[in-house]
């Protein structure tokens, strides 16, 4: 198990290198500068700017200069504002994270029981509206979802606050927003996976031993149902990354989306680098943290995991 | 010798898209306490569904317990509610199932799923279904019980596995075990093993066994009566020297004689019944198995034969056995025995 997540740990830092490399040379092939109202300068002044921030070097010198700053772990100082990088996100993330975790709960635990409940109760009306909240959940881009909620919950119904940050009501609606992509998918492999499992022969030894309905769905059925489910789990995380950046600006959340987004528009190197830096490790520990519970839950991938 | 469990006229039915499939049509037998009954016939035949109906394992819907009684100690588990039944399976009566394979949860220790049992029926704390547990692996012949107890069942093999789908079944001391074909997914080494230890448990706890099977060679070796069963339907019971010894039923004989007898010329060719089974979602209005019968007669087409009496444990249902088709019987009976 140790050699496994060692092994797991390193293609991680390999996977962060290429991405960092891959972003790096990209965002610098961009036309255009970082400086902003760059005609308004005079040329002595620009120059002097990018001497400031190391752009008039060599694009290779640059890149080394900027992944040896990155092992002392120093992401740069934002080109639009002069800020250090890793302040700025720090101050974004608290508010996604939040709402991320929030959404991502939410969504599971959500999904898991209309999931299980629409399995046990096949082709009646809970079946039925498990799988219309998922073909909407799917189908409805969240940007439609989030202006919705805040237009009929926030707006109209005054039920909670429409956007902005502050307590924790602002965090509701982005979270719920956030959630519903993360419902309608565990709840449809919760589902799929329960109906299967619950025609496996073992189940019918569980039933045979004489051991109640419930215990036989919650320690037989839910724990093999729920392997599938965690395979979508990091994907989904992901998602709820990514759908933070358009949920975020629509509910006016001061979280990193808005960072990332601006920072693209303004070419602020360091600040894009940053940005890519943090979504990709959050991403990749996402899929490392869901390997490791599919190994938690099936003993058999445990088992060959540590034979490697 | 006393019945523990009598199968009464028990019809068995599913509902399916196409219709409704008969799958078990008016089955009776009865067990006798530490005897081992065995019910042969070929796949498809329903000895897999009245196994399961006697336990209620049949999904409703699709299945649907259409009449008859399954009478446990005198008390018919077929009204008793999902709650009462809980307290009869793995109790009362145990099964073991085909599939070895399939049949143990591949995300739980194999010494847990034992312990389940235990726990439920025995009202034992951890510690001692535990105990209990390894006590039963080390009775079904797993070598260092203690660490297998902890392992899964993908660690185990085959043999293995029935092993401890035997050790889960027998955990509570049933009174009557249900053995849905336990040797079919075995290779043949491991069969003898499993069936031996299957007699070796039933001697040692006094337990009835139903063995579901279509090897007739287990059948001889184990049983001590034997209920043929055909389309659903119960063709011929009796001891197990009445069935191979003067088997009366035109299938049971087409059964004897598809199986290599140790005495048989090596040129001389084994015997299959031709056809197939009738299908169930439409069973013919006679005998089911007229079609497929040497001596099927005018009647065996329009009416299907009763049980009858042949002695006190012999039953078959066959027209051949009924008076006015006595001297045509004999006919029958001589010519099988020139050949």
């Amino acid at each position: 198990m140790a050699r496994y997540i060692l092994k797991r740990f390193s293609l991680m830092i390999v996977t962060l290198f290429i991405i960092i490399t891959a972003t790096f040379f990209l965002i610098h092939s961009l036309p255009g500068s970082p400086l902003q109202n760059a005609e308004k300068l005079t040329p002595e002044l620009q120059a002097q700017i990018l001497a400031q921030y190391g752009l008039d070097q060599p694009i290779h010198i640059q890149y080394f200069k900027y992944l040896g700053g990155l092992v002392q772990g120093d992401l740069g100082t934002s080109i639009a504002n002069g800020q250090s990088v890793t302040g700025l996100l720090m101050n974004g993330f608290s508010a996604s994270v939040f709402i991320g975790a929030q959404g991502l709960i939410l969504g599971i635990v959500i999904g898991l029981i209309l999931g299980v409940l629409a399995a046990l109760k096949r082709n009646t009306w809970i079946d039925s509206f498990a799988t219309g909240t998922s073909i909407i959940g799917v189908s409805v881009p969240s940007f439609v979802l989030a202006a919705t909620l805040s237009y009929f919950i926030g707006v109209e119904l005054g039920w909670l606050p429409a956007n902005l940050w502050g307590t924790y009501e602002h965090t509701i609606l982005p979270s719920i927003a956030l959630s519903f992509p993360v419902v309608a998918q565990i709840s449809r492999y919760v589902r799929t996976e329960m109906v299967e499992v619950l025609e496996q022969d073992y189940m019918r030894t569980a039933k045979a031993k004489g051991i109640s309905r419930l215990a036989i769905t919650v320690k037989h059925a839910l724990r093999n149902a729920l392997i599938p489910a965690v395979t979508v789990m990091g994907p989904l995380a992901a998602g709820i990354i990514t759908g933070s950046l358009v949920v975020e600006s629509i509910f006016a959340v001061p979280g990193m989306g808005k960072i990332f987004v601006d920072s693209i528009t303004s070419k602020d190197y360091t600040m894009v680098m940053g940005s890519t830096i943090f979504y990709s490790v959050l991403i990749i520990s996402a899929l490392f943290i869901v390997d490791l519970l599919y190994g938690i839950i099936d003993p058999r991938i445990r088992i060959s995991g540590a034979k490697e | 010798m006393s019945k523990i469990l009598e199968v009464r006229d028990l019809h068995v039915s599913f509902h399916t898209y196409s219709g409704e499939v008969k799958a078990v049509r008016g089955v009776s037998f009865d067990v006798e306490k530490g005897q081992t009954l065995a019910i042969v016939g070929e796949s498809g035949c329903g000895k897999s569904v009245t196994s399961q109906a006697i336990m209620k394992l049949i999904l409703t819907p699709p299945g649907e317990y259409k009449h008859g009684e399954v009478l446990y100690n005198g008390k018919d588990l077929v009204k008793m509610s999902e709650k009462e039944m809980e307290q009869v399976r793995g109790k009362e009566i145990a099964m073991i199932f085909q599939d070895p394979m399939t049949s143990l949860n591949p995300t739980m220790t194999v010494g847990k799923q034992i312990m389940e049992g235990i726990i439920k029926h025995q009202k034992l704390s951890k510690a001692e279904a535990k105990e209990k547990a390894i006590e039963m692996l080390k009775l079904v012949g797993i070598p260092s019980p203690e660490s297998r107890f902890t392992q899964y069942p993908h660690q185990f093999s085959g043999g293995m596995r029935q092993r401890a789908m035997i050790a889960i079944a027998l955990s509570c001391n049933p009174n009557v075990l249900i053995a849905d074909e336990p040797t079919t997914a075995l290779d043949v080494t491991i069969q003898a093993q499993i069936m031996d230890l299957m007699k070796d448990l039933q001697e040692r706890l006094g337990t009835s066994i139903i063995l579901i099977t279509h090897d007739l060679g287990v059948v001889a070796e184990t049983a001590d009566r034997v209920a043929v069963m055909y389309a659903g339907k119960v063709v011929e019971s009796g001891t197990i020297n009445e069935i191979f010894a003067e088997p009366r039923h035109p299938y049971t004989w087409g059964l004897m004689n598809s199986m290599p007898k140790l005495n048989q010329d090596r040129s001389e060719e084994l015997s299959p019944i031709p056809g197939a089974p009738p299908d169930l979602l439409a069973p013919p209005k006679g005998c089911a198995f007229a079609a497929r019968c040497k001596y099927a007669m005018k009647i065996c087409q329009e009416v299907d034969p009763e049980l009858i009496e042949h002695s006190k444990d012999h039953r078959v249902a066959c027209w051949l056995e009924h008076p006015m088709a006595e001297a045509y019987r004999r006919e029958v009976v001589e010519g099988r025995q020139s050949v």
